[in-house]
């Protein structure tokens, strides 16, 4: 369905851009040909940014320290490369991008703090960043406050829509539907046991994926637990696993624990080759942890993996790794987080303006075809419509594209029928 | 001698440093971005003082501070979170006008013991009610049974622990991990804008020098002596036929007051609270702006509290990824060479300069000694 609206959108940018290349050797023959290439600051900046005539300050903002410095250390390489190779092209309405980083220290308040910081002080055009549900709810207010705009990279559970937000990763809906009717149409599952991190996130999740069991797909949820971030004994929900032999394991346990809720399921003889687990919170980044000899025949829910098949990724994957290493792994988070900057030109282009009001009114529709997941386009709610994919994890770390739906999946942060 | 005095010469002198420092030169110098900075850290000076009560003076190490100071911080969260969830507000949620947490979190009406939250009076009565009994209850426990010392500690950071659980677990009733964010308006007060946020740090000023008169009388009553005594021979005292235990529990209450204060304006500068101020981890941070700034120094809580911040802030905006290690080197050095931490320096160095400038022009006898039988403990 999506398809033909595309090319209704495409054509016009097309259009644009052609004329605009167009245009490029014209004005160079005039007399001020390097200035007049780029608009004049005045035009694109009315709002007072960090906008000089050959500069954009941006700010990047997640934790380099603390607890989620792991999770969040890959978003913060991804969106310095996507900065780069934006630079390498000429920036943006001809300025090249500059970015301040500010470390949120995994503590919310910090975050708020240094969103304001940025906003206020340094009055940056755009803010990547946050990472945790808990770091977007406090940082939230600030932009609104202060009229930001933040690319945020992270699934996370929905139930929120702002104009100064862009949610580059999949909400709740987008990341569970289309994952859950796959495992029991081909594994024929009807029943499932749901094991999660105790905050909104996982519940919110589970919620949406109890409805989605009980009420589509007719199965049955045998058991719903919660463990406290950090947890790392998972022997009792183990044993009731045992017990009720569900068809499915459903997780969103999250960070640390995953290392030694898989050590466990192993240990205590729970082969992952026969017995189903779906999870939605473990990427590349989490198997570097875990080990992949403990989530080998796992299957994931998420709409990017390292080992994807297309041409973008193809030129993404040894650009990161030559960047910041060949060890690095790019799990689903850091890929939507590349997405950020680059969303973000594409929307000034299309504005023709750094002001946030107009980037927020033109986000919807702005299209980029060179995401490494394949093309991607923003919703009028500020979320991306993307695909869901489900892969099983290898014992190298990496995961085999196992499917795909055949679509773009609409973004519904507030879903009916699953509050 | 100095019995039904505040203060001597020295101290009020100090008093009136602060008072000018940030009252004048703070707002003067500071945009409003970074006086706001300055009014949370200030927050956390509520917390250093009542330390230096219990610890300091009456050497009852508590590292569950925080615990207080997430208290009052809530309980006056509580108030602006009802105050902002008005149905005018909410009208997107499945259930309007019930905090957005708890729409999250399935909840379809405001639970029993918020409602009486939706009172400002209230609110202020609880900020102080609700974390003074609970400290006379954990004292009442702990004193009375004659728990002190290590144990004492041990058991102050075990309650921290459990009620971050507590908070964290409870997420539809308390925010759970993500705390109450987006707080608008106090009695239909915007908190959020520029004027609103340098009336607050004046009236922050002020309560804390509130704080600093009664911490400054308990300190020059009999009832600091025998603070001062207890912590250096508890036998002693309690021989002397007073009851340890009750001044214990005294200044136990005191300083959870105080951090219960520091907690509800804490909400008010910043707009948010969340269970991370509650933890084990900030509980200790608070216990090392007590030390930084010397444990023994009323004043010095309140430098060591912002010298601790300031540092914290401009070092993660200049390194963002080694900054840590340049705050655990501060914390290091500070210990390692000033157990009495900035105010041993002052004592140590700048003062007997500044006395001996003012001594060799006009000597004069005055009772200094006051001060040092207060301030020479030892350190431990």
């Amino acid at each position: 369905m999506s398809d033909e609206a595309n090319k209704g959108l495409l054509s016009p940018l097309r259009r644009k851009l052609l004329m605009g290349m167009a245009a490029v050797p014209a004005i160079t023959m005039l007399p001020r040909a390097s200035f007049a290439q780029a608009p004049a600051t005045s035009a694109v900046n009315t709002t007072g940014l960090a906008v000089t005539d050959t500069e954009v300050t941006v700010g990047i903002l997640h934790s380099a320290t603390g607890t989620m410095a792991i999770s969040e250390t890959g978003s913060i390489e991804a969106e310095k490369l996507a900065i780069e190779q934006i630079n390498a092209m000429g920036g943006v309405l001809g300025r090249k991008i500059k970015f301040i980083q500010e470390d949120g220290a995994s503590d919310w308040p910090t975050f708020a703090e240094k969103a304001k910081k940025l906003l206020v002080n340094d009055k940056v055009a755009a803010i990547m960043g946050c990472w945790t549900s808990a770091s977007r709810k406090a940082v939230l207010p600030v932009m609104e406050q202060y009229n930001g705009m933040l690319y945020y990279p992270t699934f996370y559970e929905g139930l929120e829509q702002s104009k100064n937000v862009i949610y580059t990763g999949q909400e709740a809906t987008q990341q569970i539907l289309a994952g859950l009717n796959w495992i029991a149409k081909e594994k024929g599952a009807k029943s499932f046991f749901f094991i999660g991190s105790d905050y909104i996130w996982p519940r919110t999740s589970n919620k949406i994926a109890r409805k989605h069991v009980e009420n589509v797909l007719k199965g049955k949820v045998v058991g719903e637990e919660y463990y406290p971030l950090g947890n790392t004994q998972f022997n009792s929900v183990i044993n009731k696993i045992k017990l009720t032999k569900p068809d499915v394991i459903f997780t969103d346990v999250v960070g640390g624990s995953n290392v030694a809720f898989y050590k466990q399921l192993k240990a205590a003889g729970i082969d992952l080759s026969k017995q189903a687990l779906l999870t939605i919170s473990v990427t590349e980044d989490e198997i570097d942890g875990i080990g992949g000899e403990n989530i080998a025949g796992a299957y994931a829910c998420m709409k990017y993996f390292q080992s994807l098949d297309n041409p973008n990724n193809k030129t993404f994957v040894p650009a990161f790794k030559k960047m910041w290493g060949e060890k690095t792994v790019i799990g689903d988070v850091t890929q939507a987080a590349y997405l950020g900057p680059w969303l973000w030109k594409l929307t000034v282009e299309k504005a023709g303006s750094f002001d946030i009001d107009k980037i927020a009114a033109a986000s919807p529709g702005i299209e980029f075809k060179g995401a490494p997941e394949g093309y991607v386009r923003i919703h009028e709610n500020h979320h991306l419509w993307s695909k869901t994919r489900v892969g099983r994890a290898k014992l190298d770390g990496q995961f085999e594209l196992i499917y795909e739906t055949a679509d773009l999946v609409e973004p519904d942060p507030f879903p009916k029928g699953y509050q | 001698m100095t019995d039904n005095r505040f203060f001597n010469r020295s101290e009020l002198i100090g008093i009136l440093v602060l008072a000018v420092f940030l009252v004048l030169v703070l707002p003067l110098t500071l945009d409003v971005f970074r006086l706001n900075l300055v009014a949370k850290y200030l927050t956390y000076a509520f917390v250093a003082l009542g330390l230096v009560v219990c610890w300091g003076y009456g050497g009852i190490l508590s590292l569950g501070q925080g615990v207080f100071f997430g208290l009052g911080g809530y309980c006056m969260a509580m108030f602006l979170k009802l105050e902002a969830s008005s149905v005018a507000n909410t009208k997107i949620q499945s259930t309007p006008g019930i905090p957005d947490f708890m729409d999250w979190n399935q909840i379809t009406a405001l639970p029993l013991f918020w409602k009486p939250f939706s009172s400002l009076t209230f609110t202020i009565a609880a900020i102080i009610l609700v974390p003074g009994i609970f400290a006379l209850i954990i004292g009442t426990a702990m004193f009375k049974r004659r728990v002190g010392g290590t144990y004492f500690a041990i058991i102050t950071q075990a309650v921290a622990a459990i009620l971050t659980i507590l908070i964290v677990g409870q997420q539809g009733y308390t925010g759970g991990i993500n705390g109450m964010t987006d707080l608008r308006t106090l009695k239909g007060w915007d908190i959020r804008p520029d004027h609103a946020k340098i009336v607050l740090y004046f009236f922050e000023v002020g309560c804390l020098f509130v704080c600093i008169m009664i911490a400054q009388f308990v300190r020059h009553s009999k009832l600091g002596r025998i603070l001062v005594a207890m912590r250096e021979k508890e036998d002693r005292v309690r021989f002397s036929g007073y009851s340890v235990a009750n001044f214990k529990i005294f200044a136990f209450c005191v300083a959870a007051v105080f951090a219960a204060i520091g907690g509800a304006m804490f909400a008010l500068n910043v707009g948010f609270m969340s269970p991370s101020f509650v933890g084990i981890v900030p509980s200790i941070e608070m216990v090392i702006y007590t030390a930084v700034g010397g444990r023994l120094s009323i004043l010095g809580a309140v430098y060591g509290t912002l010298l601790v911040n300031f540092a914290k802030t401009s070092l993660s905006e200049t390194f963002p990824e080694l900054w840590l290690f340049g705050l655990g080197g501060l914390f290091i050095a500070v210990v390692l060479a000033f157990p009495n931490g900035l105010a041993g320096i002052w004592g140590d160095y700048v003062q007997p300069r500044i006395d001996g400038l003012i001594s060799s022009r006009k000597p004069k006898p005055e009772g200094w000694t006051d001060s040092s039988v207060a301030d020479g403990a030892p350190a431990e």
